[in-house]
């Protein structure tokens, strides 16, 4: 059904000058950002972003907004070797569209995230900075172009590197280094699953994602599935591989943390929803299994969220529970196509992709915004902070703007696409048979809880660390960025806002490059849909007209009457201090009880001796305890480490031994043929 | 016609109340007229306060007017009626709640902090009952929006008749949770550290404090107006299904009375497994439904 265009982005003969002509200006690129002093370095790498950005978008727009189904093939002849081709359908299309705009805006806040970091670093430090991140936005390009396996593979590679490096930035810190090693370690687990899923698919000569089909329709398909899945659920976070992200988030500069998490981990999904669109038949267990896993990511990640006090991982958590309702909507598509349930299937994918674009806006605001916290309060304590609204209103509203959208409250954007799963799911649950009911109303429980869970743990971030008073000297002395920082964030704004109140724009070509990719014949129900969202835009704007409007009603009231300020309401009590107030921990005390064995937080008090007659000041500590992390990762390391202790004898350090070793080894191999036992 | 039956309800329930316990009772149109006074007088503000605290009263009452237009009055169609639109209608009001609780932490009290959070606890743990309520009509009925649900609402068999009246028990329920009226929280208490909404708009005075009042009453009414809706049938003329509409909404203030008058306040730790109790009931209202769909297939 998808026709190749292929394109020779230059012709045969001119092959070498262009190749060089690209390779020189990198290199040249690159060489200038070394050689500028630190503060040029910023602007000086625009320059091959935006070159790279624009020639990117410029190939993938007509891959995603034509109306039919094709693939575009761009060969690029090298001297002497075979041909690099990229190819670009509308699902690679609408990825690197994605990456690009998330890669534009973070390179416009990189320069406030990096402005305190300047005088700590030396220059070829940030240099490599900057290197990594224009590396990092290249691999991913070629992530999403590369068919075969090996480039691929290799891209892979070069984005976990690049963003390796971009983690642990400030690496005079331990525990940065301890978390970027641990990041670097679990993604070349996951490369290794990759290439062995690749392995085991391809035939000899062709390995890829091409030759998936052919392996998928006459194999077991599972298996198969599983291991991609793992593969590509180390970088996308699902549970229970997602034990590196709520530190390296924390960890890396506040723009590497918004990029990584709203983009990089996206190229998870891609490679999963990219072997999905090879699934022959199995779109049933896969569905249910992927579907399930996703409701439990969700949920998992939203309670974590909960119980953390530093803002940076509570939003790290929160790219797990998105990355949650992302797979749900993967999941109810697959699920659709088995059923043959076409809205559900439509629905589900365009819902699970709509969210991608969504959650790389919404999530990088929020962590741009945490980011001018972070570097005004000098702490990423929520318990620490407090009042910040006032000192820093624009960054206040930027936060509370990410925060309504990734509640998924209306009319924002990440409503458009929860809406799209929910409209999949109740549309359907009339016809989806016994099992298939059960199956969608718990997928909707699932989904309202997680939203609920979200408005709990934003209204808590948002709440104490923006609202009330300050609660530390730091918090008294913070101070907004100067207003250029802010061109990132409103460019974010504005998408956030054209996506909530002009779906259409948006879900249209998403649902025809869905029904390209995905779903083999056209459903007829496109245009209810749309007019479902126009109904969404139309009620999103009578309620901002009713908001204002009231807003405006409740000044006219008050406006002749008598204005006056009085403290905050404490029973008779006039001298509050900062440190009554409600905070983060309590606000968080009630889910955490609730949700039993899933949250757990280590308490630690030293409370007052009842016959003690000079007390010592009492304390009281509690941290949120990752159980997942220390089930499967500490535990069973702990377990291997003593276990290779154990055979530590062997390393004796003597170089005689070592050569004993491959003797002895040879002897084995000698004797084993000679029995007839190999 | 929700909003005429809105001004009403909140009197109705004061006054049943008081007949309940002996006594006689303010005007039916008493806390309207409380209303009007708070609108002619002047503001109070703390100096903790921002923006977001001005703000979130008119944003309540937009959202719930908002809602208000999704849904039906007897048999007529809801002004704006789309699939699924019983899910903006619950994310809608969540909206409103979002901006309140903000607006609670906004005063930097310890009080309305903990008001909040109790808010935030118990709404979330309501949602998911009223989307599964909808979500097993959906899949019982067929249809997608409120006014098709609703409007092909009939008891088909003995199942749907038991599926029906846990139903409205259900609604009742979430109704009383939803707008923080007993057992969960009780509107009349005077303590703070018990109060629930009552401590979340302690900072709030003059206008402001009319806008709450109303989109709480609008609220309790809107949801009247789901419970009635189901009962109102389809083939009479209008103005007698609004008639009917206004006399069950009447009858749903009473009933709210009677039953906050016969009935004790939980214990606030006791709160979460109530609704969850909720939920169970929502799950078996499911698995009825489902069940009488598959039996009368065959």
């Amino acid at each position: 059904m998808s026709r190749f265009k292929t394109a020779y982005l230059c012709p045969r003969h001119t092959g070498i000058t262009m190749e060089f002509l690209f390779i020189g200006f990198f290199i040249l690129s690159s060489a200038l950002i070394l050689a500028v002093p630190a503060g040029r370095k910023h602007l000086i790498s625009g320059i091959p972003l935006l070159v790279l950005l624009v020639i990117s978008s410029w190939v993938a727009m007509p891959a995603v907004f034509s109306e039919e189904s094709s693939r575009f093939l761009f060969r690029i002849p090298l001297t002497g070797m075979k041909t690099v081709v990229f190819s670009i359908d509308a699902l690679s299309g609408f990825f690197i569209l994605t990456v690009n705009f998330n890669a534009l805006t973070t390179y416009l806040f990189a320069g406030t995230s990096l402005a305190g970091h300047l005088n700590h670093h030396r220059p070829i430090w940030i240099s490599v900075h900057y290197l990594s991140f224009l590396l990092l936005h290249a691999s991913m390009l070629l992530v999403c172009t590369q068919q075969s396996a090996f480039p691929f593979l290799l891209s892979w590679e070069l984005m976990t590197l690049s963003s390796f490096l971009l983690v642990i930035f400030d690496h005079t810190s331990r525990t940065n280094l301890k978390t970027g090693i641990n990041y670097l370690v679990q993604m070349h687990l996951s490369m290794f699953l990759l290439l062995m899923a690749f392995l085991v698919s391809g035939e000899k000569g062709s390995y890829g994602f091409d030759s998936l089909p052919a392996f998928f329709a006459t194999h077991r398909e599972f298996p198969l599935f599983l291991l991609f899945f793992a593969g590509f659920g180390i970088k996308a976070g699902m549970i229970p591989f997602h034990t590196w992200l709520p530190d390296a988030h924390p960890s890396a500069p506040s723009h590497v943390s918004g990029f990584m998490s709203g983009v990089m981990i996206k190229m998870g999904i891609y490679g999963i929803f990219r072997v999905i669109s090879a699934v022959q038949h199995d779109f049933l267990t896969i569905g249910i299994f992927v579907l399930v896993i996703s409701l439990a990511t969700g949920i998992y990640g939203v309670l974590q969220a909960i119980v953390q006090h530093d803002l940076k991982k509570l939003l790290a958590y929160h790219s797990i529970e998105n990355i949650g309702i992302i797979g749900t909507g993967i999941g109810l598509g697959s699920i659709g196509l088995a059923t043959h349930n076409k809205d559900l299937a439509l629905l589900g994918f365009a819902g699970g992709l709509l969210h991608v674009l969504n959650h790389s806006l919404f999530k990088s605001l929020l962590f741009f915004a945490a980011g001018n916290v972070c570097n005004a309060t000098r702490t990423r304590i929520i318990d620490r902070m407090g009042g910040l609204a006032k000192k820093m209103p624009f960054t206040a509203f930027f936060f509370l703007l990410g925060s309504l959208s990734i509640c998924g409250l209306p009319p924002f954007n990440g409503f458009i696409s929860e809406y799209l799963l929910y409209l999949g799911m109740i549309l359907n649950i009339h016809q989806a048979g016994f099992y298939g009911s059960i199956g969608l109303i718990m997928a909707i429980l699932g989904l309202t809880l997680i939203g609920g869970l979200a408005v709990f743990c934003f209204t808590k971030a948002f709440g104490i660390a923006f609202l009330g008073t300050a609660r530390s000297d730091a918090c008294k002395l913070a101070v907004e960025p100067p207003p250029p920082s802010f061109t990132g964030l409103m460019l974010i704004t504005a998408m956030i806002i054209a996506i909530g109140f002009a779906p259409v724009v948006f879900v249209k070509p998403l649902l025809s490059a869905v029904n390209a990719t995905f779903i083999p014949v056209a459903p007829a129900t496109l245009t209810p849909l749309l007019q479902n969202l126009g109904m969404i835009s139309l009620s999103g704007g009578i309620f901002v007209l009713l908001v204002v409007g009231i807003f405006l009603l409740r000044r006219l009231f008050s406006a002749p009457r008598t204005k006056s300020v009085a403290p905050t309401w404490a029973c008779g009590f006039h001298a509050p201090s900062a440190r009554m107030q409600y905070t983060a921990t309590s606000y968080a005390d009630n889910v955490a009880g609730l949700s039993g064995a899933l949250v757990s937080l280590n308490k630690e008090m030293k409370q007052i001796s009842p016959g003690e007659i000079f007390p010592e000041p009492a304390n009281f500590t509690s941290h949120p305890v990752e159980k997942l992390e220390e089930w499967l990762v500490n535990r069973p390391f702990t377990a291997l480490r003593r276990l290779l202790r154990r055979i530590a004898f062997l390393q004796t350090g003597q170089i005689r031994h070592y050569i004993l070793y491959p003797f002895l080894f040879l002897l084995l191999i000698f004797f084993l043929t000679l029995l007839n036992l190999l | 016609m929700t909003l005429v039956s809105a001004l009403i309800i909140p009197g109705i329930i004061i006054r049943t109340k008081s007949l309940c316990s002996g006594r006689k009772g303010p005007a039916l149109f008493q806390p309207l007229f409380d209303a009007g006074v708070l609108l002619r007088k002047g503001v109070v503000l703390s100096p903790v306060t921002t923006l977001v605290f001005r703000i979130a009263p008119s944003v309540s009452l937009a959202s719930v007017l908002t809602a208000v237009l999704l849904v039906p009055m007897g048999r007529q169609d809801a002004l704006l009626s789309f699939s699924a639109d019983f899910v903006y209608f619950t994310y809608i009001l969540a909206l409103g709640r979002f901006f309140m609780i903000l607006a609670a932490l906004d005063t930097g009290s310890s009080f309305e902090g903990m008001g909040a959070n109790r808010e935030a606890l118990y709404s979330l743990l309501v949602e998911p009952v009223f989307l599964l309520l909808l979500g097993t009509y959906a899949m019982f009925t067929g249809y997608t929006s409120f006014s098709e649900i609703f409007s092909h609402f009939y008891f088909s068999n003995n199942y749907a008749f038991i599926a029906g009246i846990l139903g409205f028990y259900l609604l009742i329920q979430i109704a009383m949770v939803e707008n923080s009226r007993l057992p969960v929280d009780d509107p009349k208490t005077h303590l703070e550290l018990t109060m629930v909404h009552e401590v979340m708009i302690l900072d709030y005075s003059g206008p402001d404090l009319a806008i709450i009042h109303f989109s709480t009453w609008i609220k309790f009414a809107l949801y009247g107006a789901l419970v009635s809706n189901s009962l109102v049938p389809s083939g009479w003329p209008v103005a007698l299904q609004t008639g009917l509409f206004l006399l069950l909404q009447l009858s749903f203030g009473i009933i709210i009375g009677l039953l906050e008058s016969f009935r004790a306040r939980n214990k606030m730790t006791k709160n979460p497994q109530f609704i969850l109790t909720l939920t169970a009931i929502a799950l078996l209202v499911f698995t009825i439904m489902l069940l009488s769909s598959y039996m009368s297939s065959k």
